[in-house]
């Protein structure tokens, strides 16, 4: 186990070397020059986009700038800002805790929600509790999230003023329930599915007759058994959504006004900051091979007979 | 082994419902304001892109805080543009060269520390040099011994530390020297770029961003970036307009159409900005709690005049003709639901009449007329290639719709649908690198904000030949002379009437034809009364009362 875990540990490195290149790689390929950009209509003087450039390692050779990025990475440097000159980490570590807890909300709900709903949808396979289910999820799947979040933005918020339709303050879980519930939407339709097609067939298993043989009461056959082996494929399917739910706030994180990750990347995309783009989206990456790794070791949990060595 | 398995499984669980739990019930109640607090007024704001320095500062919404921290010399009236006496007790010439600045004594900076003639000459030596990176250092070029410290040629080092053309001569008193003649100088000075700074901001650099330090009627109480800042009122301020609320509290906004549903929603009092998709129905939402007024900016079209096709006799014909195709009146009331306004010359209504600003100078060129335009484009042999495009980028504002709407007039008017093209590129940067780059063979946007609102800033940066923001490539003997002719003027009125006249050059030549003056929106809520724009269409905080 523990030399599984250093191993997959091992593999990260050049997961991780490659993704910021590639990504490094594509922010420079990028039309237009952000220095340039800076002065608006009016383009600053040569001396001074120069003295810029020279100042944030701009005028050096693309191989060598992701060189001084990577071994400025390692020393913790996550480099500069162009236009407001700050370091990406300031900015990261401001929009960090938001997005952080958005997420973690949002997985919460999907988890929680999803795993129940799908629970009982499968237990009632064909019934109309199920199909009930099936036709809410469904309508979760095919609406976007933006109208979702403008839906409830409109009237939880502004029309029937339950809840603040922004959020001001982002440790304020109450302010988030609301973004995080939109956020979650999908994916938690999508866990419902998941979740009900494993317990229909698992329902039938082998072993489930057997535990109801032996005298386990139903309860405990399906919260123990069922339930257990049923979770793998979704809890893969989670793994892998905290990622999305993480990068993919950009719309939710824009309608209800959070500061988070999301939002940091769009501006610095749409503003060509090549390093914040880099340090954020190489964050997300970690995020992804760390989660994918205690997927793994969950695994193990759920399923006694998986066995790393 | 099985059985501690499970009891993490069911303590996972439990954990995991006891949060679902806390957060229901934290989901009930705080339907109302909070945060505001006294008579503070909540607006929007949008996250400034430079470091808040006064010379760094080149867009509105940095220079929304600029303009409630400092005070410089001069002060436009919020409502006539007139440059005012602020902290300036008089600035004398004699050949509108030299000036004799004397600023008024009591003022303070909000640290305690006394306003200076020492502190206007730092803070603009500061401002000028190349090694600070000022993103508004041009402001200072007219300055003698601008090219010294700012030396604009590529791998140019500076050779000098301060401007040679900056004196001071007593406490209260400095002399400026400008490299040439320019009577109107005086007029500049209330643009933020020129706003004193203190010992603070040069002894501990990055405390003072932290946290800027000023002398106008707020100062920051506290400021978390890309968050909010709280702004309080400055009890110590010496000018006029002190502020009639406690303060501001400014709250970033990554869209603004959620801060209209805060505004709706009653969390927020003021936005300055109101976003498009909102203003058919701001009249149902906000009735007479809506502005909408003229702002310093002009939208243009630009000709490459560097390329061929588009130089010349025919040319200048092909200019007038595309120009006389466009349906401004149309596309301004169903685009842009009447927040933009027709426009008739090279300025803006702002400066009014006074300051030179004239309607229909533009003359018959700027009237739709597509019976005209097809006569002059067919008279001057039809456009280059059969067809033209209309490149801008399309990442902010409305671009897209009035591009496809410009085109679409175009076409109507030229019985032609491939006549005009638009081209959209994605982002501002490349738009940008693409524009001055001369890579341009049709029309491109090209759109003004003024510095300050003076016909000079309208005229001057745009179109004297290589001149910073010169687009187009445009140069003119005639309009270069006049220009000259109106900075050496002594009198106002007669710079005025000669850059009026160049401006005819203009209308003439058409480098770039003037399509709508752009208005300022504010929204407020039903707490807030004396809402108003300056002519920079940034709300008047001071004069903001709240109920």
């Amino acid at each position: 186990m523990g030399r599984y875990v250093v191993r997959r540990l091992l593999q990260m490195i050049p997961v991780f070397i490659g993704s910021t290149f590639i990504i490094f790689m594509m922010m420079y390929a990028l039309p237009g020059d952000p220095v340039r950009a800076l002065g608006g209509e009016r383009a600053p003087d040569e001396a001074q986009m120069n003295a810029l450039r020279a100042d944030l390692g701009l005028d050096e050779p693309i191989l060598q700038q992701y060189w001084n990025y990577l071994t400025g990475l390692f020393q913790g440097d996550f480099g500069t800002q162009i236009a407001s000159r700050r370091e990406v980490i300031d900015v990261i570590s401001e929009a960090l805790p938001a997005t952080i807890r958005l997420t973690l909300l949002a997985f919460v709900i999907t988890a929680v929600v999803g795993i129940a709903m799908g629970l009982i949808a499968g237990l009632r396979a064909g019934g109309k509790t199920d199909a009930g289910i099936l036709f809410f999820t469904l309508l979760l799947i095919s609406v976007p999230v933006f109208v979702i979040g403008y839906l409830y933005q409109t009237y939880f918020g502004v029309k029937w003023g339950w809840i603040s339709p922004t959020v001001r303050d982002s440790e304020d879980l109450g302010e988030l329930f609301l973004p995080a519930l939109a956020l979650a939407s999908l994916s938690l339709a999508y866990v419902a599915r998941l979740t009900r097609t494993s317990i229909v067939e698992n329902r039938r298993a082998d072993y489930m007759r057997t535990a109801r043989a032996k005298g386990l009461t139903k309860r405990r056959a399906v919260g123990v058994h069922l339930l257990r082996n049923s979770l793998i494929p979704v809890v893969t399917f989670l793994g892998v959504d905290i990622g999305n739910l993480m990068a993919g706030a950009v719309v939710t994180e824009g309608i209800f006004n959070i500061h988070g990750l999301g939002r940091a990347v769009f501006e610095a995309l749409k503003s060509r900051e090549g390093a914040t783009v880099v340090g954020i989206v190489s964050f997300i990456i970690l995020v992804y091979l760390v989660v994918a790794l205690l997927v793994d070791l969950l695994y193990a949990v759920l399923d006694p007979r998986i066995r790393y060595a | 082994m099985r059985g501690s398995t499970r009891n993490r499984l069911t303590g996972a669980v439990a954990g995991v419902m006891a949060v679902a739990l806390a957060v229901t019930a934290c989901g009930g109640g705080d339907g109302s304001g909070g945060g505001g607090g006294g008579s503070f007024v909540r607006a929007s704001w949008g996250d400034p892109q430079h470091p808040l320095e006064p010379a760094n500062t080149n867009e509105v919404q940095g220079g929304k805080v600029l303009d409630m921290i400092f005070r410089g010399l001069k002060r436009y009236n919020p409502e006539t543009g007139e440059a005012e006496d602020a902290m300036a007790e008089s600035i004398e010439t004699d050949d509108q060269r030299t000036f004799t600045v004397t600023i008024e004594d009591g003022w303070t900076f909000s640290d305690g520390t006394p306003v200076t003639a020492k502190s206007y000459v730092d803070a603009w030596n500061y401002g000028a040099h190349i090694d600070n990176a000022q993103i508004a250092s041009y402001f200072f070029q007219f300055i003698e011994g601008y090219d010294e410290v700012h030396p604009v040629d590529e791998g140019a080092e500076a050779t000098a530390d301060t401007l040679s053309g900056l004196e001071v001569v007593d406490d209260h008193t400095f002399t400026v020297r400008l490299t040439e003649p320019f009577s109107l100088w005086p007029e500049t000075l209330g643009y933020a770029a020129y706003a004193p700074l203190p010992q603070a901001f040069f002894d501990d650099h990055d405390a003072w961003l932290d946290k800027p330090i000023g002398n106008g009627p707020y100062k920051i109480d506290s400021y978390s970036r890309s968050q909010s800042m709280r702004l309080v009122r400055n009890d110590a301020y010496a000018g006029d307009d002190k502020a009639k609320n406690d303060g501001v509290e400014l709250r970033v906004y990554t869209d603004n159409n959620t801060a209209y549903t805060d505004l709706q929603a009653g969390n927020l009092d003021l936005i300055d900005d109101v976003p498009a998709s909102q203003l058919a129905n701001i009249g149902n939402d906000l009735g007479d709690r809506y502005i909408n007024q003229p702002a310093g900016i002009i939208q243009t079209v630009s000709f490459p005049l560097y390329d061929k096709d588009w130089k010349g006799e025919d040319g200048a014909k092909l200019r007038r003709g595309l120009s006389m195709a466009i349906d401004r009146e149309e596309i301004t009331s169903q685009i842009f639901h009447d927040t933009r306004t027709p426009a008739g010359d090279f300025t803006s209504p702002v400066l009014g009449e006074a300051g030179g600003y004239k309607e229909g100078l533009c003359g018959d060129a700027c009237d739709y007329d597509p019976e005209g335009a097809r006569e002059l484009i067919e008279e001057a042999g039809g456009l280059p290639g059969g067809k033209v495009t209309l490149t801008s980028n399309v990442d902010t504002g409305s671009h897209r719709q009035w591009m496809d709407a410009v085109c679409n007039s175009i076409n109507n008017a030229l019985n032609d649908t491939g006549a005009c093209t638009v081209n959209p590129v994605p982002t501002f940067a490349d738009f940008r690198n693409r524009v001055t780059g001369h890579e341009m063979t049709g029309m491109f946007r090209t759109g003004w904000q003024m510095d300050y609102p003076l016909i000079q800033n309208f005229l001057q940066p745009l179109y004297y030949t290589d001149a910073s923001s010169n687009d187009s490539g445009y140069s003119s003997e005639e309009f270069d002379r006049l220009i000259d002719e109106a900075n050496a003027a002594s009198e106002e009125d007669e710079a005025i009437e000669k850059f009026q006249q160049a401006e005819e050059v203009l209308a003439e030549d058409l480098p770039a034809i003037p399509l709508w003056y752009q208005n300022g929106t504010a929204g407020y809520s039903e707490r807030l009364d004396g809402v108003k724009l300056n002519p920079f269409s940034v709300p008047v905080f001071t004069d903001i009362t709240v109920d």
